[in-house]
């Protein structure tokens, strides 16, 4: 599934994360001494109910947050601020209203200097894989909604990221959209062999795209999980293995009753 | 794979009309609304028209449009107020443009820095609720009755729309737009010159247009009340001369003045803001 490990790069070591957030004076605490290894190249989900925190760990890892205890290390560096070699996609496409599709794509590349050739080039690449050639040159407002997302997404993979962080990218589109935006994601994250962290509430989604999946509890002293996903790729929804995973991953949330003897792991 | 035949172009084909039948479409939107846009103004002109020529009015005192222009047209080709154009377009200009100089790299400093924005608030506010004509004698006494004081006290009226504009302009830059720019490592001059900056372009106009239209305003007072030479100027003096037509005409190129103005910001404004839209 993927290629070498050893000479790629992307690895994530969180080590003893801790953050709160302070609510109406009370520390709130959001992760509790999370311990996690994403292997280079690895495609990792995580899910939750609203409130705990999986949004937090993401914009810790984006950079955008800092951890209050506990260290982030990257290809066994400590991480520091934000760096060229994350990219984030957000829930909400974020781009600048009065650049083009092109300029909206190259505007990572531009911000780091890139001369503006070269980052019109490999923007023009990331355009084409996203489907959107014949776009080019039109303005956000004229976007859809799955287009918008489109342009964040090759944005984020014009900077030819190691590690690729999604905030629940396709958590606005509608259903069909979204199924089409899935598929795209994951044939994204086999050409890019990019490591890919992924916060999402659909647990579908996760199962049709992660290597793991991460459940993050919200209540005091439970613990975080990890459930492997072992299903060939492309995955496909309906399969029966497939479905047996979805059902185990609700029964994590009291969903469904659990699936006798399921392998999860910690 | 369930959905491949839905793939990403025909998802995009389906979702967007081709850029130059929405270009095609606006015009003709455009074309339609212009009849209903301007129909008004020359019903009123023909009625102002009839109504003079036909004696429904004095028109010693409300003369008939042909009669303005006549007198207009002999005041211009005698240079008699050609001077005058050339005196207002300077002071509104020398005012207005101070005014951007001032106004605007001001404003996009106190919007960003959010206490400095806090502390100058309540005497921005001070400032532009007091009327510019009111605090005109105090510039007269400062700097007397020459030039000086009616360009200042212009100038005075026309910061205050820009800089609130601007300021409010910067304020409202959407955070989430910053955030994203910061994620790529941008700096903070980067986020300045590449996201607030642009982003405030459109509030930064309506403070233009605001302040543009406060010129005009300003420099016929100012001209009325302590000047011998300007348009604002000349309708007085018109009327003391019971020059009525020239009055008119006086009023028509002021009229004609803040259009231009109006316009020629408008066309900025398309050409710097394709990709919104501008209201005129």
């Amino acid at each position: 599934m993927h290629a070498d490990h050893t000479t790629r790069r992307g690895e994530v070591t969180i080590r003893d994360l801790s953050k709160s957030f302070a609510l109406n004076g009370q520390p709130l605490p959001v992760l509790r001494n999370l311990q996690l290894k994403i292997a280079s190249g690895e495609s990792l989900a995580i899910v939750g109910p609203s409130g705990c925190g999986k949004t937090t760990l993401l914009r810790i890892l984006a950079g955008l947050e800092q951890p209050d205890a506990g260290q982030v290390l990257i290809d066994c560096l400590p991480m520091r601020g934000m760096g060229a070699e994350r990219a984030i996609i957000f829930q909400e496409p974020r781009l600048l209203p009065w650049l083009t599709v092109l300029g909206n794509v190259a505007f990572g590349l531009d911000v780091q200097g890139t001369p503006p050739a070269e980052a019109k080039a490999r923007a023009r690449h990331y355009i084409r894989l996203v489907g959107l050639a014949d776009f080019e040159t039109a303005f956000p407002r004229q976007l859809s909604g799955g287009m918008a997302q489109r342009v964040g997404i090759a944005r984020a993979l014009t900077v030819q990221p190691e590690i690729l962080l999604l905030d629940e990218p396709l958590g606005a589109l509608d259903a069909m959209t979204k199924l089409i935006m899935q598929e795209e994601l994951s044939r994204i994250w086999r050409e890019e062999q990019v490591t890919m962290v992924l916060v999402t509430h659909d647990l579908e989604e996760a199962i049709y795209l992660a290597d793991r999946v991460l459940v993050l509890p919200k209540e005091k002293g439970a613990v975080a999980r990890l459930i492997e996903v072992n299903l060939p790729r492309p995955r496909e929804r309906s399969d029966n293995d497939f479905v047996a995973m979805r059902r185990r991953l609700m029964a994590e949330f009291g969903l469904s009753r659990p699936v006798m003897g399921s392998n999860v792991g910690l | 794979m369930t959905y491949q035949s839905f793939g990403p172009y025909t998802e995009a084909r389906r979702l967007e009309p081709a850029p130059s039948a929405a270009l095609l479409q606006r015009a003709a939107t455009i074309g339609g609304t212009a009849l209903s846009r301007y129909g008004v103004v020359l019903g009123f002109l023909i009625l102002w028209q009839v109504s003079a020529s036909l004696g429904w009015v004095n028109a010693a005192i409300f003369p008939a449009l042909d009669t303005i222009v006549v007198a207009l047209a002999k005041a211009l080709a005698s240079g008699q107020l050609v001077g005058d154009i050339a005196i207002s377009l300077q002071r509104a200009g020398i005012a207005f443009g101070a005014a951007v100089i001032v106004g605007i790299p001001l404003g996009l400093f106190m919007g960003q820095i959010r206490a400095v924005e806090r502390a100058l608030d309540p005497i921005l506010q001070l400032f532009r609720q007091t009327s510019a004509l009111a605090i005109y004698p105090i510039f007269i006494l400062f700097l007397g009755l020459g030039e000086t004081s009616k360009v200042a006290v212009i100038f005075w009226a026309t910061l205050f729309p820009l800089l609130l504009a601007t300021i409010g302009g910067v304020k409202e830059v959407d955070s989430k737009l910053i955030e994203m720019a910061r994620t790529f490592g941008a700096s903070q001059t980067t986020v300045f010159a590449r996201v607030v900056l642009p982003a405030s372009v459109p509030a930064i106009f309506v403070g233009l247009r605001l302040s543009a239209t406060t010129a005009l305003l300003l420099l016929i007072a100012a001209e009325m009340i302590g000047a011998n030479k300007g348009l604002g100027f000349q309708v007085m003096n018109a009327q003391y001369n019971f020059q009525i037509p020239l009055m008119f005409g006086a009023i028509f190129l002021l009229a004609a003045l803040g259009l231009t103005a109006n316009a020629a910001l408008v066309a900025l404004q398309h050409h710097l803001c394709r990709w919104s839209i501008v209201a005129r």
